[in-house]
């Protein structure tokens, strides 16, 4: 059995998509005998590397950087699932949107912030005026809402991918918990 | 007695009458109907399901959201079930994908229009917004969002009002108008600049004509009118009273 | 009152006119009012006076002369001349000029194809008669239709005539206006309303302000001739208040009529009565709708409701109501005068007698003007509108406001009928129509108009409260050069929602301008998108964002 190179990422978000994948428990065993995870922030690897199948998403994009690595990551990918309430609808990153750039930086650095009173620059990346989901950058392949998609719905996905099968989500998880 | 028109009420029509029965299909499905009952409320009774949002047993019709059309074989429009009364022979179609897709589409502007954020709202798991996405097959919104800045009042004692939330569906408005008889609740503005307002847009907490009674909160289909002290996926709604309500004053059944 | 009475206020009315060897006729409607012909009016009396001429020269104000980007305009009777851009330093040549040769420079003849080719029925007193002035009215012939239909007339032998003369609602739909007044005199019930609809509120419209700023009574005698036909004793006259002069002239109307006895109680001494009352829009364009604006006059938020019941079965108060726009009424007394059959005979198969537009736009006449149905654009445009401003090129015409379509060129010789314009997308509407040559941008047009309808959507149903915002969101973002190509299917897809699901007209016709210009611009569209150029060069792009 040929295994299907898979990459995950957070952009913004919380990473609770990612430990809803972890809580998949037992079956990851079984799981990682069918992937090889060749790009995600739960193994150590530095660069997006080429030939991807399959790509989860997880988070909302923010920043130029999180806007760079999608477009890599969709590069470089056969499938792309945006993955998780924030890559699908912008979801908690999102609620800046309405008060702009400023105001939220300086709601969190300056009015409650005890000391320092700067806001973020050099090696932080660079807030984008919007906070948008993915799919407002990218071509999404499969969309897989949930604030986090339950566990079991990411291993029948999974499962679905590998098998060749048309993943089927209608009613198995939805917006927000 | 004549009510005003906009109380939609079917027992004030001259062609309909309540004691007249009549045939016609929902979905090729031969049913029979009183005259004076909707498209909507014949295919609940026949266990055949409509999205609505708008709508809410126990209160005038709205035909606001548009969740509820149906295609009628021979017409072009599409009708509002909620507000549209069969009529003998009529084939009515509640399930094709014209209409299907045409209902997702008006869910997806809706989430575009404010910020329903499922995952931090009281009314998690309880919500008929939310649900609409399951039963609509909306996984994702393919327009883009508009990003609107809304308040929140939490002036009253025991409730707040998000606006984020607000569907503008006027079921707050409804309850308070026509079962608690208060009327504190309006809108002011036009078009997407549109809020519900109590009294003449005063904080809540100040409203003079509010009783306080929470009507408005129970058939609230979001978490925009929320009891406070209740946090993410707290606020259940209860909304059996609305028609033991109607009914000891002797309206109409529906 | 009877109607040897009547006649003899209109035979009294008429020798006292005559009796002046000239009638000077200022227009007093709000286009020419803004260019001083109040003072131009006040002028000429001066002068007439200063001259002692009082008891052979009349200075009388009347309604508009059509013509209004030459106003202030003065007509002189009974010459026949006319003349504009008259100043108040032209008063003493003019008066000077009388039984003389015309002042040549105030000479309006180079404008004659815009009134030879005119046909007048609804305008036919505006610019003849003064508007404060119920005698004047009375004298040329008015009233004498609703005498005739309450003595000589049955109330179904007058929507008899009304059905015959194939007369269709000239608010916008076209509905067939005999079909609407069969519905509510049938429509049981011991109270019934009539609802005058002057809620003109299409950008550059103002064919009913100046039917009731010109010639009110016709309105009203309409009026109460549908009062009479379908049993209703109470009319409502919602007008919006932005129309103050229009307001003021009904409201005297009223008085007078009033005060004759031909309107209000027993109307010429029979049992018919017949009181109408004035209710003012507060500028909501949606209280044009039927259903918004009886609403509005029950004091309510002017928001439309889903029909049916439609207002014939289910109106005012729940009462069934009869709502037509201004020019339907002011259609109704010539018809009753003359016949329906007379009336069938002007205009194409389907649709009937003439129809008021207001020109307006690129064309070097703008103004007020009236033409049979089935008059052909090019005729309009060319003819009466005198062809494009300048050395610019015809490139579209917008009718029918918001709600309508821009037509191009290529349909120029399309006749001016409901259905002819319903087949290239556009709708007759009220009669507003925009001329635009080479100089406008088809794609900021359509912006232009889905901004209107988009702040004028009531919000209460979702697809026009929100969809007419996105559809509006994306034309402002290819005006600005960050258009998609997707964003042409995307458009499609709105319009397409938002006609097919909104609850009420406004939303259900919000994308004409839209979808017709996409249709007949599809290049305009595509060199914004694609080139990031705009043909028409009115469009500033925005330098490119990395992020697009």
């Amino acid at each position: 059995m040929t295994r299907i190179r898979v990459a995950t990422t957070w952009l913004d978000g919380c990473s609770g998509c990612h430990m809803s994948f972890l809580d998949i428990d037992e079956n990851i065993i079984e799981l990682f005998d069918r992937i090889d995870l060749v790009y995600s922030p739960l193994v150590d690897f530095k660069t997006i590397p080429e030939n991807i199948d399959l790509a989860l998403v997880e988070g909302a994009v923010s920043s130029e950087a999180d806007r760079e690595e999608l477009q890599t990551l969709r590069s470089r990918s056969k499938v792309l699932i945006s993955f998780g309430d924030c890559a699908v609808t912008a979801n908690v990153p999102g609620m800046r949107n309405q008060f702009g750039v400023m105001e939220t930086l300086s709601r969190s650095y300056i009015e409650n912030s005890a000391s320092g009173q700067i806001l973020p620059s050099g090696s932080v990346p660079k807030l984008i005026e919007y906070c948008r989901p993915v799919h407002e950058y990218v071509a999404v392949d499969l969309f897989l809402p949930g604030c986090p998609p339950p566990a079991g719905v990411i291993l029948s996905t999974l499962n679905d991918f590998i098998d060749g099968r048309p993943p089927v989500i209608g009613g198995k998880t939805h917006f927000g918990a | 007695m004549r009510y005003p028109a906009f109380l939609q009420r079917i027992s004030d029509r001259a062609d309909v009458q309540p004691v007249r029965t009549l045939t016609f299909s929902i979905n090729g499905q031969v049913l029979s109907a009183r005259e004076d009952e909707t498209i909507l409320s014949v295919a609940r009774e026949n266990g055949i399901s409509i999205p609505t949002l708008c709508h809410m047993d126990g209160l005038s019709e709205r035909g606001a959201c548009r969740l509820c059309i149906v295609e009628i074989k021979g017409s072009p429009k599409l009708s509002p079930s909620c507000v549209t009364l069969p009529r003998q022979d009529m084939e009515v179609t509640t399930n094709s994908d014209r209409v299907k897709n045409y209902r997702r589409k008006i869910l997806e502007l809706l989430f575009t229009e404010r910020n329903h954020i499922c995952s931090v709202c009281v009314s998690n798991g309880h919500c008929d917004l939310q649900a609409l996405t399951t039963e609509l097959g909306m996984t994702h919104v393919h327009y883009d969002y508009l990003h609107t800045r809304h308040a929140v009042d939490a002036s009253h004692e025991r409730f707040s009002v998000d606006h984020n939330r607000c569907v503008l569906c006027q079921r707050c408005i409804r309850v308070c108008e026509e079962i608690e008889g208060a009327h504190t609740w309006d809108v002011m503005g036009r078009g997407y600049l549109s809020k519900v307002i109590s009294d003449l847009n005063q904080p809540w907490g100040e409203s003079s004509t509010c009783t306080g009674c929470g009507k408005c909160v129970q058939v609230c289909p979001t978490g925009a009118l929320s009891e406070k002290g209740k946090s993410v996926a707290e606020m259940t709604k209860r909304r059996q009273f609305l028609p033991y309500l109607k009914l000891m004053r002797g309206d109409e059944s529906r | 009152m009877t109607i040897e009475e009547l006649q003899d206020i209109g035979k009294i009315e008429k020798e006292k006119q005559e009796g002046f060897k000239y009638r000077i006729h200022v227009c007093v409607a709000a286009g020419c009012l803004s260019s001083q012909s109040g003072l131009v009016k006040e002028s000429l009396e001066k002068e007439v006076a200063r001259r002692g001429l009082e008891s052979w020269a009349l200075v009388k104000g009347v309604g508009c002369l059509g013509l209004c980007t030459a106003g202030p305009m003065v007509a002189i009777e009974p010459d026949g001349l006319l003349y504009q851009c008259v100043s108040v330093s032209d008063a003493s040549d003019i008066v000077e000029a009388l039984g003389g040769s015309p002042v040549n420079r105030l000479d309006c003849s180079a404008h004659l194809p815009f009134f030879a080719r005119q046909r007048k029925i609804v305008l036919e007193n505006c610019g003849r008669v003064d508007p404060e002035s119920i005698e004047d009215y009375i004298a040329e012939g008015g009233y004498e239709a609703l005498y005739n239909a309450l003595r000589t007339m049955t109330p179904a032998g007058v929507i008899e005539q009304i059905t015959k003369s194939g007369l269709r609602g000239r608010g916008g739909a076209g509905f067939p206006t005999g079909l609407k007044w069969t519905a509510v005199s049938k429509a049981k019930s011991n109270v019934k309303f009539v609802i005058c609809n002057a809620d003109e509120g299409d950008p550059g419209a103002f064919m009913d302000r100046s039917v009731l700023e010109s010639d009110p009574h016709r309105v009203l005698e309409g009026m109460a001739i549908a009062g009479l036909a379908v049993g209703a004793n109470y009319g409502f006259i919602y007008v919006r208040s932005e129309y103050p002069l229009a307001v003021k002239r009904i409201r005297t109307a009223i008085a007078r009529a009033e005060r004759l006895g031909v309107l209000g109680r027993n109307i010429f001494n029979t049992t018919f009565s017949f009181d109408v009352t004035v209710r003012l829009g507060a500028g909501a364009f949606v209280c044009g709708e039927e259903t918004a604006l009886i609403a509005s006059i029950e004091g309510r938020r002017g928001s439309p409701r889903p029909r049916p019941p439609f207002p014939s079965e289910l109106g005012l108060w729940g009462y069934p109501t009869l709502i037509n726009n201004v020019e339907t009424f002011a259609n109704v007394p010539p018809i009753i005068r003359k016949g329906g059959v007379w009336f069938a005979s002007i205009g194409t198969e389907k649709s009937k007698g003439t129809k008021v537009f207001a020109l307006a736009g690129r064309v070097n006449n703008t103004g007020l003007i009236e033409a049979p149905m089935g008059t052909t654009l090019r005729e309009i445009v060319l003819d009466i509108g005198g062809g494009i401003i300048g050395d610019g090129k015809f490139k579209a015409i917008l009718t029918g406001g918001p709600s309508g379509g821009c037509i191009p060129a290529q349909f120029l010789d399309m006749s001016m009928d409901y259905e002819s314009l319903a087949q290239v997308g556009a709708i007759m509407g009220s009669g507003g129509l925009i001329v635009m040559d080479d100089s406008s941008c088809m794609v900021d047009v359509a912006k232009f108009f889905i901004e209107f309808c988009m702040s004028e959507s009531c919000g209460k149903c979702v697809p026009c409260r929100v969809g007419t915002v996105q559809i509006h969101n994306l034309l402002k973002r290819i005006t600005e050069g960050g258009g998609k190509p997707s964003d042409m299917e995307m458009l499609e897809e709105l319009c397409d929602l938002v006609k097919n699901t909104s609850l009420c007209g406004l939303g259900q016709t919000a994308p004409n301008p839209v979808l017709s210009t996409m249709r007949y611009f599809t290049d305009e569209y595509r060199a914004h998108i694609e080139d990031r150029v705009c043909p028409a060069g009115t469009c500033h792009m925005k330098p490119t964002e990395e992020s697009q």
